[in-house]
Protein backbone atom coordinates (compact mmCIF):
# COMPACT_ATOMS: atom_id res chain seq x y z
CA UNK A 1 0.00 0.00 0.00
CA UNK A 2 1.47 3.40 -0.89
CA UNK A 3 0.08 7.01 -0.76
CA UNK A 4 -1.10 6.82 -4.43
CA UNK A 5 -2.88 3.87 -3.57
CA UNK A 6 -5.18 5.68 -1.23
CA UNK A 7 -4.63 9.39 -1.94
CA UNK A 8 -5.45 11.72 -4.86
CA UNK A 9 -5.33 15.46 -5.57
CA UNK A 10 -7.54 18.01 -6.91
CA UNK A 11 -6.14 18.06 -10.01
CA UNK A 12 -6.86 14.03 -10.83
CA UNK A 13 -10.54 14.78 -9.43
CA UNK A 14 -10.87 17.47 -11.98
CA UNK A 15 -9.13 15.41 -14.71
CA UNK A 16 -11.58 12.51 -14.09
CA UNK A 17 -14.23 13.44 -12.79
CA UNK A 18 -17.11 11.91 -14.93
CA UNK A 19 -15.28 8.55 -15.84
CA UNK A 20 -16.77 5.70 -15.66
CA UNK A 21 -15.98 3.46 -12.65
CA UNK A 22 -15.58 6.65 -10.51
CA UNK A 23 -17.82 7.63 -8.26
CA UNK A 24 -17.17 10.50 -5.89
CA UNK A 25 -18.82 10.50 -2.07
CA UNK A 26 -19.11 13.52 0.25
CA UNK A 27 -18.67 12.64 3.66
CA UNK A 28 -19.28 15.83 6.35
CA UNK A 29 -19.63 16.34 10.02
CA UNK A 30 -21.60 18.95 8.87
CA UNK A 31 -24.17 17.05 6.86
CA UNK A 32 -25.60 19.86 5.52
CA UNK A 33 -22.65 20.72 3.63
CA UNK A 34 -23.13 19.09 0.93
CA UNK A 35 -26.39 20.69 0.21
CA UNK A 36 -24.88 24.04 -0.03
CA UNK A 37 -22.85 22.99 -2.64
CA UNK A 38 -20.81 19.52 -3.56
CA UNK A 39 -17.99 18.82 -6.64
CA UNK A 40 -19.96 18.12 -9.68
CA UNK A 41 -20.93 14.61 -9.71
CA UNK A 42 -20.65 13.56 -6.09
CA UNK A 43 -23.48 11.78 -4.24
CA UNK A 44 -23.62 11.97 -0.23
CA UNK A 45 -23.58 9.81 2.79
CA UNK A 46 -25.05 10.96 6.15
CA UNK A 47 -22.34 9.44 8.61
CA UNK A 48 -25.19 9.75 11.52
CA UNK A 49 -28.31 8.89 9.26
CA UNK A 50 -26.80 6.74 6.68
CA UNK A 51 -23.78 5.19 8.78
CA UNK A 52 -25.28 4.26 12.37
CA UNK A 53 -28.37 1.83 13.62
CA UNK A 54 -31.45 3.79 14.49
CA UNK A 55 -31.46 1.82 17.61
CA UNK A 56 -28.82 0.29 18.71
CA UNK A 57 -25.66 2.20 19.39
CA UNK A 58 -23.51 -0.01 16.18
CA UNK A 59 -23.44 0.38 12.80
CA UNK A 60 -25.84 -0.62 10.16
CA UNK A 61 -24.94 -4.15 9.45
CA UNK A 62 -24.00 -5.57 6.35
CA UNK A 63 -27.22 -5.80 4.17
CA UNK A 64 -28.04 -2.29 5.54
CA UNK A 65 -24.43 -1.02 3.79
CA UNK A 66 -25.11 -3.32 0.96
CA UNK A 67 -28.63 -1.78 0.75
CA UNK A 68 -27.22 1.76 1.20
CA UNK A 69 -24.62 1.27 -1.62
CA UNK A 70 -26.77 -0.13 -3.91
CA UNK A 71 -29.22 2.84 -3.88
CA UNK A 72 -26.61 5.20 -4.44
CA UNK A 73 -25.86 3.47 -7.24
CA UNK A 74 -22.32 2.06 -6.26
CA UNK A 75 -20.83 -0.92 -7.07
CA UNK A 76 -18.57 -3.37 -5.94
CA UNK A 77 -15.95 -2.70 -8.43
CA UNK A 78 -16.52 1.29 -8.52
CA UNK A 79 -13.69 3.55 -7.32
CA UNK A 80 -14.77 5.43 -4.70
CA UNK A 81 -12.88 8.76 -3.82
CA UNK A 82 -14.13 10.00 -0.76
CA UNK A 83 -13.62 13.40 1.04
CA UNK A 84 -15.42 15.98 3.52
CA UNK A 85 -14.63 18.78 5.71
CA UNK A 86 -11.89 18.99 8.51
CA UNK A 87 -9.22 18.14 7.16
CA UNK A 88 -11.27 14.67 5.78
CA UNK A 89 -11.89 13.85 9.27
CA UNK A 90 -15.50 11.97 8.10
CA UNK A 91 -14.31 10.92 4.83
CA UNK A 92 -11.80 9.20 6.71
CA UNK A 93 -14.28 7.36 8.94
CA UNK A 94 -16.09 6.68 5.75
CA UNK A 95 -12.95 5.45 4.04
CA UNK A 96 -12.20 2.86 7.25
CA UNK A 97 -16.13 2.38 7.10
CA UNK A 98 -16.41 1.08 3.55
CA UNK A 99 -13.05 -1.35 3.69
CA UNK A 100 -14.82 -2.79 7.37
CA UNK A 101 -17.42 -4.34 4.89
CA UNK A 102 -14.72 -5.27 2.24
CA UNK A 103 -15.26 -2.26 -0.44
CA UNK A 104 -11.67 -3.02 -2.39
CA UNK A 105 -10.93 0.27 -4.07
CA UNK A 106 -11.39 3.66 -2.16
CA UNK A 107 -9.41 6.67 -2.17
CA UNK A 108 -9.29 10.03 -0.01
CA UNK A 109 -9.10 13.55 -1.76
CA UNK A 110 -5.84 14.76 -0.13
CA UNK A 111 -7.03 17.81 1.62
CA UNK A 112 -10.72 17.39 1.23
CA UNK A 113 -13.32 19.89 1.11
CA UNK A 114 -11.25 22.45 2.85
CA UNK A 115 -8.42 22.32 0.20
CA UNK A 116 -11.16 22.33 -2.68
CA UNK A 117 -12.77 25.36 -1.25
CA UNK A 118 -10.26 27.79 -0.48
CA UNK A 119 -8.77 27.19 -3.92
CA UNK A 120 -12.20 28.52 -5.39
CA UNK A 121 -12.63 25.26 -7.00
CA UNK A 122 -16.03 24.70 -8.79
CA UNK A 123 -19.02 23.39 -6.86
CA UNK A 124 -22.40 22.65 -7.56
CA UNK A 125 -26.09 22.07 -5.74
CA UNK A 126 -27.11 19.99 -8.50
CA UNK A 127 -27.66 16.39 -6.94
CA UNK A 128 -26.53 13.62 -9.79
CA UNK A 129 -28.82 10.83 -10.67
CA UNK A 130 -26.90 7.51 -10.42
CA UNK A 131 -29.20 4.10 -11.69
CA UNK A 132 -29.26 1.86 -8.33
CA UNK A 133 -26.87 -1.16 -8.31
CA UNK A 134 -27.40 -4.39 -6.05
CA UNK A 135 -24.09 -3.84 -4.30
CA UNK A 136 -22.92 -6.81 -2.01
CA UNK A 137 -20.93 -6.41 1.11
CA UNK A 138 -18.19 -8.58 3.32
CA UNK A 139 -18.33 -9.75 6.87
CA UNK A 140 -17.17 -7.08 8.93
CA UNK A 141 -13.25 -6.88 8.72
CA UNK A 142 -12.63 -7.28 12.27
CA UNK A 143 -9.19 -6.96 12.02
CA UNK A 144 -9.23 -3.22 11.52
CA UNK A 145 -11.81 -2.55 14.37
CA UNK A 146 -11.05 -2.96 17.87
CA UNK A 147 -13.90 -3.40 21.02
CA UNK A 148 -13.61 -2.89 24.40
CA UNK A 149 -12.46 -6.15 26.26
CA UNK A 150 -9.34 -5.44 23.90
CA UNK A 151 -8.81 -2.40 24.61
CA UNK A 152 -8.86 -2.92 28.52
CA UNK A 153 -6.06 -5.92 27.90
CA UNK A 154 -4.01 -3.84 25.65
CA UNK A 155 -3.40 -1.47 28.25
CA UNK A 156 0.20 -1.72 28.62
CA UNK A 157 0.62 -4.33 26.01
CA UNK A 158 0.10 -2.31 22.66
CA UNK A 159 0.21 0.87 21.70
CA UNK A 160 -2.92 2.82 22.38
CA UNK A 161 -2.96 5.84 20.83
CA UNK A 162 -5.34 8.53 21.90
CA UNK A 163 -5.82 10.84 19.12
CA UNK A 164 -8.38 13.69 21.40
CA UNK A 165 -7.47 17.15 22.13
CA UNK A 166 -4.82 17.67 25.34
CA UNK A 167 -7.87 18.99 27.18
CA UNK A 168 -9.74 15.79 25.92
CA UNK A 169 -6.99 13.44 26.98
CA UNK A 170 -5.99 15.20 30.61
CA UNK A 171 -10.08 15.20 31.15
CA UNK A 172 -10.85 19.01 31.12
CA UNK A 173 -12.92 18.58 28.49
CA UNK A 174 -15.08 16.05 27.35
CA UNK A 175 -15.84 16.56 23.78
CA UNK A 176 -14.12 18.54 21.03
CA UNK A 177 -14.35 22.29 21.46
CA UNK A 178 -16.28 23.13 18.15
CA UNK A 179 -18.67 20.34 19.87
CA UNK A 180 -21.35 20.71 23.23
CA UNK A 181 -19.34 19.77 26.68
CA UNK A 182 -21.65 16.36 27.21
CA UNK A 183 -21.48 12.24 27.07
CA UNK A 184 -18.70 10.11 28.90
CA UNK A 185 -19.48 10.12 32.39
CA UNK A 186 -15.88 10.89 33.65
CA UNK A 187 -13.10 12.38 31.68
CA UNK A 188 -9.67 11.35 31.37
CA UNK A 189 -8.02 8.53 29.20
CA UNK A 190 -7.19 4.71 28.81
CA UNK A 191 -3.52 4.70 31.25
CA UNK A 192 -0.76 4.00 29.41
CA UNK A 193 -1.92 5.79 26.34
CA UNK A 194 -0.05 8.34 24.40
CA UNK A 195 -1.96 11.37 23.11
CA UNK A 196 -1.05 12.32 19.54
CA UNK A 197 -4.07 14.59 18.18
CA UNK A 198 -5.31 13.27 15.17
CA UNK A 199 -4.67 16.89 13.85
CA UNK A 200 -1.09 16.56 13.80
CA UNK A 201 -1.27 14.34 10.76
CA UNK A 202 -2.21 17.14 8.40
CA UNK A 203 -0.77 20.72 7.58
CA UNK A 204 -2.93 23.30 7.75
CA UNK A 205 -4.81 22.82 4.40
CA UNK A 206 -5.87 19.78 5.58
CA UNK A 207 -3.50 17.57 3.25
CA UNK A 208 -1.56 14.43 5.00
CA UNK A 209 2.38 15.16 6.23
CA UNK A 210 5.01 13.33 4.20
CA UNK A 211 5.49 9.76 5.82
CA UNK A 212 8.66 10.90 7.41
CA UNK A 213 7.24 13.45 9.37
CA UNK A 214 4.24 10.97 9.92
CA UNK A 215 6.65 8.72 11.67
CA UNK A 216 8.52 11.70 13.69
CA UNK A 217 5.40 12.79 15.26
CA UNK A 218 4.07 9.38 16.33
CA UNK A 219 7.71 8.38 17.70
CA UNK A 220 8.51 11.52 19.59
CA UNK A 221 5.41 10.79 21.71
CA UNK A 222 6.77 7.29 22.16
CA UNK A 223 4.63 5.27 19.86
CA UNK A 224 6.49 2.07 19.04
CA UNK A 225 6.23 0.98 15.32
CA UNK A 226 6.69 -2.29 16.29
CA UNK A 227 3.96 -3.07 18.17
CA UNK A 228 0.36 -3.23 17.22
CA UNK A 229 -1.89 -0.06 17.69
CA UNK A 230 -5.29 0.50 18.44
CA UNK A 231 -6.70 4.11 18.17
CA UNK A 232 -9.55 5.82 19.58
CA UNK A 233 -11.18 9.20 20.60
CA UNK A 234 -14.64 10.35 21.61
CA UNK A 235 -16.75 8.17 18.92
CA UNK A 236 -14.58 6.89 16.66
CA UNK A 237 -14.16 8.95 13.55
CA UNK A 238 -11.37 11.26 14.66
CA UNK A 239 -9.55 7.85 15.50
CA UNK A 240 -10.43 6.49 11.54
CA UNK A 241 -8.66 9.27 10.20
CA UNK A 242 -5.42 8.29 12.57
CA UNK A 243 -6.29 4.23 11.58
CA UNK A 244 -5.79 5.63 8.04
CA UNK A 245 -2.47 6.86 8.57
CA UNK A 246 -0.85 4.09 10.70
CA UNK A 247 -2.60 1.39 8.47
CA UNK A 248 -2.60 3.04 4.62
CA UNK A 249 -0.13 5.47 4.67
CA UNK A 250 2.93 3.98 6.61
CA UNK A 251 1.15 0.32 6.16
CA UNK A 252 1.61 -0.51 9.58
CA UNK A 253 0.54 -4.10 9.78
CA UNK A 254 -2.18 -4.60 12.84
CA UNK A 255 -3.76 -1.44 13.63
CA UNK A 256 -7.03 -1.24 15.12
CA UNK A 257 -9.85 1.73 15.58
CA UNK A 258 -11.91 1.28 18.43
CA UNK A 259 -15.23 3.05 17.70
CA UNK A 260 -16.96 2.94 21.15
CA UNK A 261 -14.26 5.10 22.20
CA UNK A 262 -14.10 7.43 24.93
CA UNK A 263 -17.95 7.41 24.91
CA UNK A 264 -17.86 3.93 25.87
CA UNK A 265 -14.57 3.58 27.62
CA UNK A 266 -15.26 6.59 29.96
CA UNK A 267 -18.75 5.27 31.09
CA UNK A 268 -17.59 1.74 31.37
CA UNK A 269 -17.77 0.14 35.41
CA UNK A 270 -14.77 -0.46 36.75
CA UNK A 271 -12.07 -0.02 34.09
CA UNK A 272 -8.73 1.91 35.28
CA UNK A 273 -8.65 5.71 34.24
CA UNK A 274 -6.55 7.78 33.96
CA UNK A 275 -6.34 12.06 34.55
CA UNK A 276 -3.87 14.78 33.35
CA UNK A 277 -1.72 15.65 30.72
CA UNK A 278 0.73 12.26 31.23
CA UNK A 279 -0.18 9.18 29.93
CA UNK B 1 -23.54 40.56 17.89
CA UNK B 2 -27.07 41.36 19.15
CA UNK B 3 -28.98 39.45 21.20
CA UNK B 4 -32.50 40.14 19.55
CA UNK B 5 -30.97 39.11 16.37
CA UNK B 6 -32.42 35.58 17.09
CA UNK B 7 -34.11 33.59 19.44
CA UNK B 8 -32.22 33.63 23.07
CA UNK B 9 -31.79 29.36 23.76
CA UNK B 10 -29.01 28.11 26.15
CA UNK B 11 -26.27 25.94 25.36
CA UNK B 12 -28.10 22.83 26.66
CA UNK B 13 -31.19 23.31 24.09
CA UNK B 14 -28.49 24.05 21.37
CA UNK B 15 -26.34 20.74 22.27
CA UNK B 16 -29.54 18.51 22.02
CA UNK B 17 -30.45 20.17 18.60
CA UNK B 18 -26.80 19.82 17.27
CA UNK B 19 -26.78 16.55 18.01
CA UNK B 20 -23.10 15.12 17.45
CA UNK B 21 -22.30 16.99 14.10
CA UNK B 22 -21.17 20.31 13.93
CA UNK B 23 -23.65 23.45 13.99
CA UNK B 24 -21.66 25.80 11.56
CA UNK B 25 -22.54 29.34 11.90
CA UNK B 26 -26.27 29.43 13.35
CA UNK B 27 -28.12 30.95 15.46
CA UNK B 28 -25.78 33.12 18.25
CA UNK B 29 -26.06 31.37 22.01
CA UNK B 30 -27.37 34.27 24.64
CA UNK B 31 -26.95 31.75 27.37
CA UNK B 32 -23.91 29.65 27.97
CA UNK B 33 -25.36 27.73 30.60
CA UNK B 34 -22.41 25.41 32.43
CA UNK B 35 -20.09 25.69 28.83
CA UNK B 36 -17.75 28.42 27.97
CA UNK B 37 -18.26 30.00 24.50
CA UNK B 38 -16.80 31.44 22.11
CA UNK B 39 -18.19 32.43 19.00
CA UNK B 40 -18.55 34.83 16.44
CA UNK B 41 -19.13 36.39 12.87
CA UNK B 42 -16.14 36.81 10.30
CA UNK B 43 -17.10 39.76 7.63
CA UNK B 44 -15.29 41.18 5.04
CA UNK B 45 -16.17 45.30 4.16
CA UNK B 46 -19.06 44.74 6.58
CA UNK B 47 -20.60 41.98 4.72
CA UNK B 48 -20.22 38.01 5.75
CA UNK B 49 -17.78 35.66 4.91
CA UNK B 50 -19.74 32.43 4.09
CA UNK B 51 -16.83 30.67 2.65
CA UNK B 52 -14.09 29.99 4.80
CA UNK B 53 -12.70 28.13 8.54
CA UNK B 54 -12.15 28.88 12.09
CA UNK B 55 -9.68 27.20 13.82
CA UNK B 56 -9.53 27.02 17.57
CA UNK B 57 -5.54 26.49 18.62
CA UNK B 58 -5.09 26.59 22.45
CA UNK B 59 -2.77 28.42 24.50
CA UNK B 60 0.54 26.42 23.07
CA UNK B 61 -0.53 27.12 19.38
CA UNK B 62 -1.44 23.57 19.08
CA UNK B 63 -5.14 23.15 17.01
CA UNK B 64 -7.86 21.94 18.64
CA UNK B 65 -11.31 22.40 16.46
CA UNK B 66 -12.06 23.58 13.22
CA UNK B 67 -15.73 24.48 11.87
CA UNK B 68 -16.77 25.79 8.54
CA UNK B 69 -18.31 29.08 8.32
CA UNK B 70 -21.91 29.54 8.26
CA UNK B 71 -23.64 31.34 5.50
CA UNK B 72 -23.70 34.61 8.10
CA UNK B 73 -20.15 34.19 8.83
CA UNK B 74 -20.26 32.76 12.08
CA UNK B 75 -18.90 29.95 13.54
CA UNK B 76 -19.23 28.65 17.40
CA UNK B 77 -16.65 26.45 19.85
CA UNK B 78 -17.34 25.10 22.90
CA UNK B 79 -14.24 25.55 24.99
CA UNK B 80 -12.74 25.41 28.43
CA UNK B 81 -11.83 28.23 30.22
CA UNK B 82 -8.76 29.68 29.12
CA UNK B 83 -6.98 31.52 26.36
CA UNK B 84 -6.93 30.51 23.48
CA UNK B 85 -6.63 32.08 19.29
CA UNK B 86 -9.11 31.81 16.83
CA UNK B 87 -7.55 31.72 13.11
CA UNK B 88 -9.80 31.96 10.34
CA UNK B 89 -8.94 30.67 6.75
CA UNK B 90 -11.35 31.77 3.70
CA UNK B 91 -10.48 31.67 0.03
CA UNK B 92 -7.56 33.85 -1.45
CA UNK B 93 -5.08 32.61 0.90
CA UNK B 94 -6.99 35.04 3.60
CA UNK B 95 -6.07 34.38 6.92
CA UNK B 96 -6.66 36.29 10.46
CA UNK B 97 -6.18 35.78 14.27
CA UNK B 98 -7.45 37.04 17.44
CA UNK B 99 -6.77 35.90 20.90
CA UNK B 100 -9.63 34.88 23.07
CA UNK B 101 -10.12 34.00 26.90
CA UNK B 102 -12.82 31.77 27.57
CA UNK B 103 -14.63 31.01 30.76
CA UNK B 104 -17.13 28.93 31.72
CA UNK B 105 -21.30 30.16 32.11
CA UNK B 106 -19.83 33.02 29.27
CA UNK B 107 -20.60 33.67 25.96
CA UNK B 108 -17.83 35.43 24.33
CA UNK B 109 -18.48 37.47 21.18
CA UNK B 110 -15.80 38.19 18.25
CA UNK B 111 -15.78 39.97 15.24
CA UNK B 112 -13.34 38.73 12.89
CA UNK B 113 -12.53 41.39 9.80
CA UNK B 114 -10.48 39.85 7.06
Amino acid sequence: MSRSDVLVDADWVEAHNGDPGLVLVEVDEDTSAYDKGHIRNAVKIDWKKDLQDPVRRDFVDKDGFAALLSQRGISNDDTVVLYGGNNNWFAAYAYWYFKLYGHQNVKLLDGGRKKWELESRELVTEVPKREPTSYTAEDQNLSIRAFRDEVVAAIGDKNLVDVRSPDEFAGRLLAPAHLPQEQAQRGGHIPTAKNVPWSKAAEEDGTFKSDDALRAVYSEAGVDFDTDTIAYCRIGERSAHTWFVFHELLGQPNVKNYDGSWTEYGSLVGVPIKTGDKS
Amino acid sequence: MSADASPAQTAGTQAAAAGCGASAGGAALTDAGNQAVVQGLVTKDGSPVGTGYARLLNSDGEFVAEVPLGEDGGFRFFAASGSWTLRVLAPGGVRAEQAVAAATGKVVNLEVAV
